[in-house]
């Protein structure tokens, strides 16, 4: 069912949308990073974050043995330490998608493709839902659209809308990640918007960026972005997911991150179902950490695989 | 994969990284002397209730001999330095107590009571910003205050709170010595361990002796320092009740008195407000501090429109807020002061009940020994009713609603209080017509209890008269002859 939405009920829905304090953001994000995360908490979070990695390669030069390469990284990043998890995706342009699904077979790691032209988005809607239904042909678990970013800082809300909502249609039950692209946007009040907008047109994920703009997923737009979820899920009791992409690489940060939402959400939203992380680098600073709080010695980085 | 829980390791900073000594004399004239009075009392941590050190109990003959040497030291010494000498003597403190930063820290945690993060991130910085502040106007006086005749005072009998004990000396010590006055200081009788070790950094910065004198103990301490017909200047910080008293026993004598005293600030969320970090301001308002701040935004008033969000959020927002061992990195609320203010607190709760309002205090276990109290939140509460009018200094916030501007204006400003307030708003226009009639010393527009040395600090009506901190802190120190 194709979501729709009336001039009146969308000018309520910019209208509503709180407006973002930013010093207000910084401080709420300074006391979070000043939290103390150790012991078996680490341990616990550093789990926590490898499951919820979508791994990622999204290049011009990708090719079909980058791919698989790196499928069989996801398979086997957990061999590292015993009681790891798989991370939860692989995320790749949707010309691979059919290589990808090949590889991982029933490893129960999924297939998120990006389309709708992206990282842009510059180009025509009839062409975005093609790119879309390529991906969707090709066995794509997950989609990870782009927003048309010019319309909707030229105030062309209903584009945006309509835009999300017919890629939802095709998607039907295949979950939907809305990319915003913060790093173009501006403002956190324009997040906000960007973000009530994403959610009523059906996202089922809302994701930060792609990761060819800086700055990408940085910790107040990401406050920003869960205090929309947040809201909308007193509102209406639907949980909606989160995905910071593009600028996590440490440990450390992808930890404030958890911690981020389990005071702003709630616990429920910590697992691979409802937050996950885009990121490549990411996932072997993870199992370095991981040894170090295991072993109490850091390894050399030479001792983690770069594809 | 699923977590059901994931809740934080306790992360404790180590206690043993502060030199303690189990008993503490009286610093008079640049020297540990043990009191003619030959008492001392006890100080206790109040996160378990352990002794921590004896401290001696000042009578009036111990008064005497510091206000004595405070006034030969002023004579003799610093009257005759220059400014810029003055300056360097600051800057040296300064920079000592920058250096013991986390030492400083953990023993005002210990102490009393508040979280190390606070301690930590906010006490010790700005203390030593207060002094790196008046530091650099030593020499410069005579510009601060342009075509007018100073002078120094003399000497300054100062009485501080228990609830930011390194920070209040320092507000008051700093600007004193900086204007060329001497100092007898008198902290809490629940909080004299940084004070003390304060005294150390004076010793170690070399600072003439009798310049700073710590005398140490109770009330009765602190009424000989004020009835002391020696002293040329009395700045008290504490409650009205007290200030009251002081100002009577002023009546008749020559001695300057700044007071900062009390307060039953308003926070106030107009429904235009950021509302994520209005909610967030309306916790560090009341909860910084265990709410053991002259300023806490202890009424929250919130347009109607929005109230049920925000008490919503607010809630929700409890139960990520920690209580427990100051020690713990993560603690937000540490522990009440004392057994004494701990019972205060809950007798106020007790009433609030009692009148009929409505109380929310999250889910969490307290630690089995000291003094700790759950954040409270009162709703339904009339603008009569005592929980609203009195000023409580603990984690106890009443929560009210309002409909118009001229509204809330009324009823921020219906106590006799007038130390601080708040405003939440995005209309800029909004928040300067506010703060034109807000009757506070200080209001704050979408934050909350930020401080800063260059800012001056102080009251309205029964908050207490005088600035401090800024060049307006200054003349607090300074006799003007023309």
């Amino acid at each position: 069912m194709l979501a729709s939405v009336s001039p009146l009920e969308l000018n309520a829905i910019m209208a509503n949308a709180t407006s973002i304090d930013q010093i207000g953001t910084l401080e709420r994000i300074a006391r979070i990073q000043a939290r103390s995360i150790k012991g078996s908490a680490k341990l616990q979070g550093l789990r926590m974050a490898l499951s919820m990695i979508d791994l990622t390669t999204l290049e011009g030069k990708d090719t079909p043995a980058k791919v698989r390469q790196l499928c069989f990284k996801a398979q086997h990043l957990h061999d590292q330490a015993a009681n790891l998890p798989t991370v939860a995706a692989v995320c790749v342009y949707p010309t691979m998608v059919g290589v990808a699904k090949k590889a991982l077979g029933h490893s129960g790691i999924k297939v998120a493709s990006v389309s709708t032209a992206f990282p842009s988005g510059q180009a025509p809607f009839e062409l975005k839902k093609l790119d879309t239904l390529y991906a969707l042909d090709n066995g794509a678990d997950e989609i990870d659209m782009v927003i048309s970013r010019g319309r909707f800082l030229a105030g062309d809300y209903q584009f945006v809308y309509d835009e999300i909502a017919a890629i939802k249609e095709l998607c039907a039950t295949i979950r939907l990640k809305v990319i915003f692209e913060t790093g173009e946007l501006d403002s956190l009040d324009q997040v906000r918007k960007i973000s009530d907008l994403a959610i009523s047109a059906g996202a089922d994920f809302i994701k930060t960026s792609t990761g060819k703009i800086q700055p990408a997923a940085t910790l107040p737009v990401v406050l920003t972005m869960l205090g929309a979820i947040k809201d909308h899920f007193d509102k209406t009791g639907q949980m909606i997911g989160m995905k910071p992409a593009g600028g996590i690489s440490s440990s450390k940060l992808a930890l404030h991150h958890l911690l981020m939402v389990k005071e702003v959400l709630g616990e429920a939203w910590l697992t691979n179902e409802w937050y996950r992380f885009g990121a490549s680098s990411l996932a072997n600073d993870l199992l370095m950490q991981y040894q170090k709080q295991m072993t109490g010695k850091y390894q050399s980085a030479t001792y983690f695989s770069i594809d | 994969m699923s977590n059901s829980t994931w809740n934080l390791d306790p992360s404790l900073e180590s206690a043993a990284q502060v030199h303690i000594k189990p008993q503490y004399e009286l610093f008079i004239d640049g020297k540990w002397q043990a009191p003619l009075s030959k008492t001392y009392f006890d100080s206790v941590n109040p996160a378990d209730e352990s002794h921590i050190a004896k401290i001696a109990w000042a009578n009036d003959s111990d008064v005497d001999l510091a206000v004595l040497a405070a006034r030969s030291a002023y004579e003799n010494v610093w009257s005759k330095l220059s400014g810029a000498a003055r300056g360097k003597y600051l800057f040296r403190i300064a920079r000592l107590m920058q250096e013991k930063a986390k030492e400083l820290a953990v023993l005002e945690t210990l102490d009393g009571g508040k979280p190390i993060r606070e301690s930590r991130d906010i006490d010790i910085p700005l203390a030593c910003n207060h002094f790196f502040y008046y530091a650099g106007w030593a020499d410069k006086l005579q510009e601060a205050f342009a075509g007018q005749q100073i002078s120094a005072l003399g000497v300054a009998a100062q009485i501080i709170p228990w609830n930011f004990p390194l920070l209040m000396l320092a507000w008051k010590i700093a600007p004193a010595l900086a204007c060329g006055n001497t100092v007898v200081l008198k902290p809490a009788e629940t909080t004299s361990l940084t004070a003390l070790k304060f005294a150390e950094i004076c010793q170690e910065a070399g600072l003439p002796a009798g310049v700073v004198n710590i005398v140490t103990g109770y009330g009765d301490t602190g009424a000989a320092l004020v009835g002391h017909p020696n002293v040329d200047k009395i700045a008290f910080t504490g409650s009205t009740a007290v200030g009251k008293q002081i100002q009577k026993a002023c009546i008749g004598t020559a001695k300057k008195l700044t007071l900062e005293l009390g307060g039953k600030s308003a926070n106030i969320i107009l429904e235009d407000a950021p509302i994520d970090q209005a909610v967030e301001g309306v916790i560090n308002a009341i909860f910084f501090n265990q709410g053991h701040v002259c300023c806490a935004g202890s009424r929250l008033f919130v347009q109607e429109s929005i109230a049920d969000r925000v008490l919503e959020k607010l809630k929700f927002r409890l139960q990520s807020i920690y209580v427990g061992h100051p020690l713990d990195k993560n603690t937000d609320i540490g522990a009440v002061n004392s057994k004494k203010q701990l019972e205060t607190i809950e007798r106020y709760i007790s009433l609030g009940i009692a009148e009929g309002a409505e109380m929310y205090q999250p889910d969490c276990t307290l630690p089995s020994k000291g003094f700790y109290c759950k954040p409270t939140l009162f709703t339904e509460v009339a603008q009569s009713a005592r929980i609203a009018q009195e000023e409580i200094f603990g984690p106890v916030l009443t929560i009210h609603t309002f409909r118009t501007m001229e509204e809330v204006v009324q009823k921020a400003n219906n106590s006799p209080y007038g130390l601080a307030a708040g405003v939440w708003t995005s209309n800029g226009a909004r928040i300067f017509g506010l703060s034109q009639q807000l009757q506070a010393g200080v209001v704050w527009a979408n934050t909350y209890n930020k401080f800063d040395p260059a800012s001056p600090f102080g009251g309205y009506k029964e908050s207490g008269f005088g600035r401090e901190g800024g060049r307006h802190g200054l003349s607090a120190y300074l006799k003007f002859s023309n």
